[in-house]
């Protein structure tokens, strides 16, 4: 007996000495939250969370803006160079001054390393956990690691893609690639249950929130 | 089947419910709750981390549990799909493995602990490398694999800050969350002083002084690691899709830097759909950390072309689980997200702490999953101590994201322990002889006059031991007041008299 075949006939025993009957879940929670995908009610209630949890929010009405304030983040940062992947727009960086490394051809984790920081798009963001997810097939967004490797993510995330609950953000995403939730920057709660932030992943966090004020 | 020996200890047949192996000690400590605690209880710098620690994680819970309006309904929602899981498994599990293999990944199986550190070992040394980086996984700590990979000769490194610490001192967990519960900020700069070789001799206890420590010591590491392991927090079975939950960024880099994965999973770990994702990441970071969300989640399913590992292993493991499976009941055990809530609300956990329970499975819910997982081998196991270490109160169920009815459970335990009583002991003796001497009148009043010797023992007005069958057990976790100079029924008789 294969240890598969072994582990499977273990489990259906079990399973039918315990009882074998699927229950009806339960689905009484909301999966639609406080606030409209999108409006100015949840753009403000993202912008609280966020702040909560230490990342740094900079708010502009239009796509148009993006770029100063990146540029703005990245100047008082002290960053000279930025990794972009390879569908980030360009407009979101024309005022730029720091140098950028496309991610294309891959960098290598060293030569990551030794750039300043990164900046991403976000596939949504979720207001209620001031959270944003990054889609690594996302071509403003980009593989895993240069998001992580940099000490320093700035992230733009547009109104559109701000949406209330947790519930609503999962029906959005695709989990086929590789998905990063993110919740303000790398912290530890190991020291007695206090949280600290700046660990292993980016120290510094960034985001750039753009629509209605 | 399974068949009874008689002493507690089954046999194992083909294909049929099996307890967990345990290697190397980690789900069956060495001594019973009782004596563990004792010891425990004495140590007041323990119960002063504990304290402090626990009481701020439970204020934190609070907060943010109070602000989700449809919180009862998540948790009626996230028992229900893991009910529906346990009705399911097995097809479930077929499911995972047909959706991970058609993504890339390889999908390995386990009967015990034994076969998925073999498996692990062997995976490791077929790449080459005699170094891995590792996430924090209570599977693996289950299983004992660093134990077993260095025995290989590979050496793992753990680099979940509060693993670190764990590790550094050559300390076993006590918290499914912060395995370093236990110590404070100044014992944690002082191992770090001792065990990180190129430590800054200035490093202060500040808790982020201590963080930026661990980042410089791992750093070099993630970046040149060329093996991950890790354990996962929800496996889906229609997508593929594993999920890593996380704080640090630790996790995002094993899981991402390095060109193989091997991740190790309880069979146990796995939800129906992609959607059910939507109960657990709302209900676990605020039961866990007390966040409305932990920093990072990671997903992925199978492997990408071009980003993180490009082979991916995949483990599912019995060890046990099958055991508890059959438990009608005794299955909403394996129900558990392993969020920590109830240990720390447990009054009994506050003050003991994870070691006593002497499996790395502590706390109420430990208590109830550690014993079924092993099976209760006879009356002196020390898993059949651990179902009493709790006074019932029911803080935990209230805790629980999950509502696991933990008070059952330990009543159900409790129930199994006596069931192991397949011969009597000392207490048995006891009872037997206590019951003798109820029995009649006259034996009683024998007795009672015999208690008064008891007098002599109790100088403080208490009784703590007395000599006979059985009463060193009674008096392990006792003690009694010292019995009046007059019984009743002699001050009854005299009361008469006058």
């Amino acid at each position: 007996m294969t240890a598969r075949d072994e582990v499977l006939a273990r489990l259906r025993a079990a399973r039918d000495a315990g009882g074998a009957t699927p229950p009806d879940v339960p689905r009484g929670y909301r999966r639609t939250g406080a606030f409209a995908p999108g409006s100015a009610e949840v753009v403000a209630r993202l912008d609280e969370t966020l702040t909560d949890y230490r990342a740094t929010v900079h708010r502009v009405a239009d796509e148009d803006d993006v770029s100063e304030a990146v540029a703005r983040v990245l100047e008082e940062a002290g960053a000279t160079t930025f990794v972009a992947p390879p569908g980030l727009p360009a407009r979101w960086v024309a005022a730029v001054t720091a140098r950028v490394r496309p991610d294309e051809p891959p960098l290598s984790v060293a030569e990551l390393d030794r750039v300043d920081a990164v900046v991403t798009g976000a596939a949504v963001a979720i207001a209620d956990t001031g959270t944003f997810v990054l889609d690594a097939l996302a071509p403003d967004q980009g593989r895993r690691a240069i998001s992580l490797v940099p000490d320093h993510h700035v992230c733009v995330v547009r109104a559109d893609a701000v949406v209330s609950s947790v519930p609503e953000a999962l029906a959005r995403l695709d989990p086929d690639g590789p998905l990063t939730f993110v919740s303000g920057p790398s912290a530890t709660s190991d020291i007695e249950l206090d949280r600290v932030e700046g660990v292993h992943g980016p120290r510094r966090l960034d985001v750039v929130l753009v629509g209605p004020m | 089947m399974t068949t009874d020996l008689g002493n507690g200890r089954m046999t194992t047949d083909l294909g049929m419910p099996t307890v967990a192996s345990d290697p190397h000690h980690h789900l069956r400590g060495t001594e019973p709750f009782p004596v563990a605690a004792h010891r425990a209880l004495a140590d007041t710098q323990l119960r002063q981390n504990l304290g402090h620690a626990t009481r701020t994680i439970r204020a934190k819970r609070a907060g943010v549990v109070g602000e989700v309006d449809d919180w009862e309904e998540l948790r009626r929602a996230g028992e229900g799909v893991k009910a529906d899981v346990m009705a399911r498994l097995p097809e479930l599990l077929e499911q995972l493995e047909a959706s991970v293999t058609a993504r890339g990944g390889v999908v390995h199986w386990a009967r015990d602990a034994e076969e998925a550190n073999r498996i692990v070992v062997d995976l490791v040394r077929e790449t080459g490398s005699d170094e891995v980086v590792k996430v924090k996984s209570m599977a693996t700590q289950e299983t004992g694999l660093n134990e077993a990979l260095g025995a290989a000769g590979i050496a793992a490194l753990e680099t979940d800050l509060a693993e670190l610490i764990v590790q550094l001192s050559d300390d076993t967990p006590s918290h499914f969350l912060v395995p370093a519960i236990h110590r404070n900020r100044s014992e944690i700069r002082d191992i770090f002083l001792r065990e990180m070789p190129d430590v800054d001799p200035a490093l202060t206890d500040e808790p982020r002084r201590l963080a930026m420590a661990a980042r410089t010591h791992l750093r070099r590491k993630f970046l040149s690691a060329t093996v991950g392991i890790s354990g996962v927090n929800f496996a889906v079975a229609d997508t593929g899709t594993i999920s890593v939950v996380e704080s640090e960024g630790n996790g995002r880099m094993c899981l991402t830097l390095p060109d193989t994965l091997i991740t190790v999973m309880g069979v146990e770990k796995i939800v129906p759909t992609w959607s059910d994702l939507e109960v657990f990441l709302q209900l676990l970071p605020r039961s866990s950390t007390g966040e409305r969300m932990n920093p990072y989640t990671s997903t992925w399913s199978g492997v990408t072309p071009g980003d993180g590992p490009q082979a991916f292993h995949l483990v599912l493991m019995d060890n046990g689980r099958s055991n508890v499976l059959a438990s009608p009941d005794g299955r909403q055990a394996l129900h558990c997200i392993r969020c920590s809530a109830c240990l720390n609300v447990c009054p009994v956990y506050e003050r003991t702490g994870g070691h006593a329970y002497g499996s790395i499975y502590p706390g109420p819910i430990g208590a109830v999953l550690s014993p079924q997982l092993t099976g209760i081998d006879g009356p002196d196991d020390v898993n059949a101590s651990l179902p009493y270490a709790s006074s019932l109160c029911g803080a935990c169920f209230d805790a629980c994201p999950v509502r696991i009815d933990i008070p059952h459970l330990l009543v159900q335990q409790r129930a199994a322990a006596v069931e192991a009583h397949g011969r009597p002991t000392a207490q048995d003796v006891a009872m037997r002889a206590a019951a003798t001497a109820m029995a009649s009148p006259r034996r009683f009043s024998l007795a009672e006059r015999a208690l008064r010797l008891g007098r002599l023992l109790g100088r403080s007005g208490r009784i703590r031991s007395v000599p006979g069958p059985g009463a060193s057990a009674w008096f392990g976790a006792r003690d009694m007041p010292a019995p009046p100079t007059e019984t009743f029924r002699e001050w009854w008789a005299r009361r008469d008299r006058t």
